[in-house]
């Protein structure tokens, strides 16, 4: 199953980042998906972390425990979305927010803490990729000297919103 | 196994089952604001799908950024205000009669227990402290609830807290929030609904028990949920007598949504209050916590007291009983938000706005404002903010400003000390 849910990896090793800090509440008034692209992770408190340098080429993000916190806005998915990344990796998520990724036909997968140790020990700080195998669900890490295979699991209801491109359509075509 | 109330609430409402972990539930009502519904608005135009499932079920309120500071931020109540007229949607709030979406939607009567409601807006778990199972979502699946009048949540475990002893003078549901978020952590609550009892919750009135209810979201819970009781049935009687008759039949309604004796919690947590002190945050999270009195040392440039959290008419009072008679110091600027009309009027009427000016505070129309950094109050760079809302994120009031969460009792004892300060107790 060809999918976008693979390429460059951009390692935010913090926990708790919230929404606030990936798209700032400024942003809100926007009513296009597309305004929101240069502001991205704007006001995240990491250092050395430079948006206009890290984020661009980037299709997947890794990071740690209780990602997308806080507020409830889908602009921060979104915000994702229009930078090209559309599956993130972490220890844990908000509730909000990983539901928001699926309901968008986006991904949000949680991997173990000592999975996620292993993947930032292995990748983090170089040019690293990830491959998704939707088929046989692994994610295959690579950087120029290593390559790792690691399976992760979703629910029913996550893989019926990656099928059917979201929630709109699938509670479109399912309930009167 | 018995049941804890928010299973009994999913229970009733089960339209579907998606897997072993997540249920579809039908929503008894779905509330819009203006920053999180035009983009569910939008995209149900473009699918050429603009209907809603029950005009009568669904309110709106431009709350946020109250009057328009743009022309965007015009643009979003254009598009909320022309949709709700299109759909005959009665309860719509625009200025004048508008306030903070969860201030103003109990205050007319819109929650009930038992009522299963979702909101494009972390806080909607507030609604929890009149024993419904409300929750914070995303845009999606607010355009699927304007839809199809449904909503997917994971399954939802249970944490009860039951909060035991008397709080001390100048203790307040805020405390006791604050103290308790500092106990779970930022996620100690993610995919749980939290009970909180016993007897102080009991004695407490409904604008505490929002307050408490409404910071929920910052442990990670989905819901915060009070049991409905009498002081439940005191607020809500003018909108329920002719459904119930008496009152008798209204609590023996209310008491079908209590958890069974038996119920299944994922965690039980006991918790004295007669110790507990006035309390701040000290970081960028909101489980870091401290009491207020080891924060003497932080001068604050600005106090802000109102939003979701504490901008109600108990939580005015006590801010002004504080300041009675009393100038703030000259460096700080006050700026109190009454959250609704109501509370405008009530303050106006028990002289509240009037010590609120006296001491040096502007008072604003109710609106957000501030509280998200949108208007009415934004930090400059470096600021510091002693503010009544519920988060003190990086930048959440302005960039590069600095937001330290406490009471409306703490944060007025700190306009008047022009650094963190905690409310005095009143009795020698
Ligand atoms: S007052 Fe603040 S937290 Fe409450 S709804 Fe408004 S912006 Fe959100």
């Amino acid at each position: 199953m060809s999918n976008t849910f693979s390429g460059n990896i951009l390692f935010l090793d913090r926990d708790d980042i919230n929404t606030d800090e990936i798209i700032p509440a400024k942003y809100l008034t926007e009513i296009t998906k597309a305004a929101l692209k240069p502001h991205l992770l704007e006001d995240l408190l990491l250092d050395g972390f430079s948006p206009a340098r890290d984020i661009p080429g980037k299709s997947v993000v890794v990071s740690r425990a209780n990602f997308g916190c806080g507020s409830s806005r889908e602009h921060a998915p979104w915000a994702f979305e229009v930078n090209g990344i559309r599956l993130i990796i972490a220890k844990s998520f908000a509730r909000i927010f990983r539901q928001n990724m699926f309901n968008c036909g986006m991904m949000a997968v949680t991997l173990s803490g000592e999975l996620i140790d292993d993947v930032f020990r292995r990748f983090g700080g170089r040019p690293a990729s990830v491959v998704t195998d939707l088929d046989r669900s692994t994610f295959e890490f690579r950087s120029e000297t290593d390559r790792w295979i690691v399976p992760f699991t979703l629910s029913e209801f996550e893989w019926k919103m990656i099928r059917a491109g979201g929630w709109v359509n699938f509670a479109d075509a399912t309930y009167a | 196994m018995g049941k804890t109330v928010v299973e009994k609430i999913i229970d009733a409402h089960r339209v579907d089952q998606l897997g072993e972990d997540v249920v579809v539930v039908r929503l008894d009502a779905v509330f819009c604001h203006e920053i999180t519904t035009p983009m569910a608005i939008n995209d149900l135009i473009e699918r050429g799908k603009d209907r809603v499932f029950d005009p009568t079920r669904i309110k709106a309120v431009i709350d946020h950024v109250s009057p328009a500071k743009d022309s965007k931020t015009a643009m979003q109540g254009k598009i909320l205000r022309d949709w709700a007229r299109r759909h005959g949607i009665r309860d719509f709030f625009d200025i004048g009669r508008n306030g903070i979406c969860h201030a103003l939607f109990p205050e007319q009567g819109f929650v009930r227990p038992g009522y299963t409601i979702i909101m494009g807006d972390s806080h909607t778990c507030t609604y929890g402290a009149f024993g419904a199972f409300s929750a914070g979502v995303g845009t999606t699946d607010l355009e699927v609830g304007i839809l199809k009048g449904v909503c997917a949540f994971p399954l939802q475990k249970t944490i009860r807290i039951e909060l035991t002893g008397t709080l001390p003078e100048g203790v307040y549901a805020k405390d006791v929030i604050l103290s308790m978020i500092g106990i779970l952590g930022v996620e100690g609550a993610t995919n749980h609904v939290i009970e909180f009892c016993g007897p102080v919750i009991e004695q407490m009135g409904m604008d505490g028990r929002m307050t408490i209810c409404n910071m929920a979201i910052e442990a990670g819970a989905t819901c915060g949920i009070c049991y409905p009781d009498e002081t439940t049935l005191d607020y809500l009687w003018p909108f329920i007598h002719e459904e119930y008759g008496d009152r008798n039949a209204a609590l023996a309604a209310f008491r079908t949504w209590l958890p069974d004796p038996d119920a299944d919690y994922a965690r039980v947590i006991r918790q004295d209050v007669s110790h507990l002190k006035p309390m701040a945050t000290f970081g960028f999270k909101p489980d870091q916590v401290k009491p207020a009195e080891d924060m003497q040392d932080v001068a604050v440039d600005q106090v802000y007291i109102g939003s979701c959290t504490n901008g109600r008419i108990e939580d005015l009072r006590v801010a002004a009983s504080v300041l009675k008679g009393r100038r703030i110091h000259p460096r700080v600027r006050g700026i109190v938000s009454p959250a609704t009309p109501a509370v405008f009027r009530q303050a106006m009427i028990e002289g509240i706005l009037e010590i609120f000016l006296d001491a040096g505070f502007c008072v604003t129309n109710p609106t957000c404002g501030a509280c998200l950094g949108m208007s009415n109050g934004i930090l400059a760079e470096g600021e510091v903010c002693a503010s009544t809302t519920n988060r003190n994120f990086n930048g959440r009031m302005g960039k590069g400003g600095m937001v330290h969460l406490m009471s409306p009792a703490t944060a007025a004892a700190s306009a008047l000390a022009g650094h963190i300060s905690p409310a005095e107790r009143r009795s020698p």
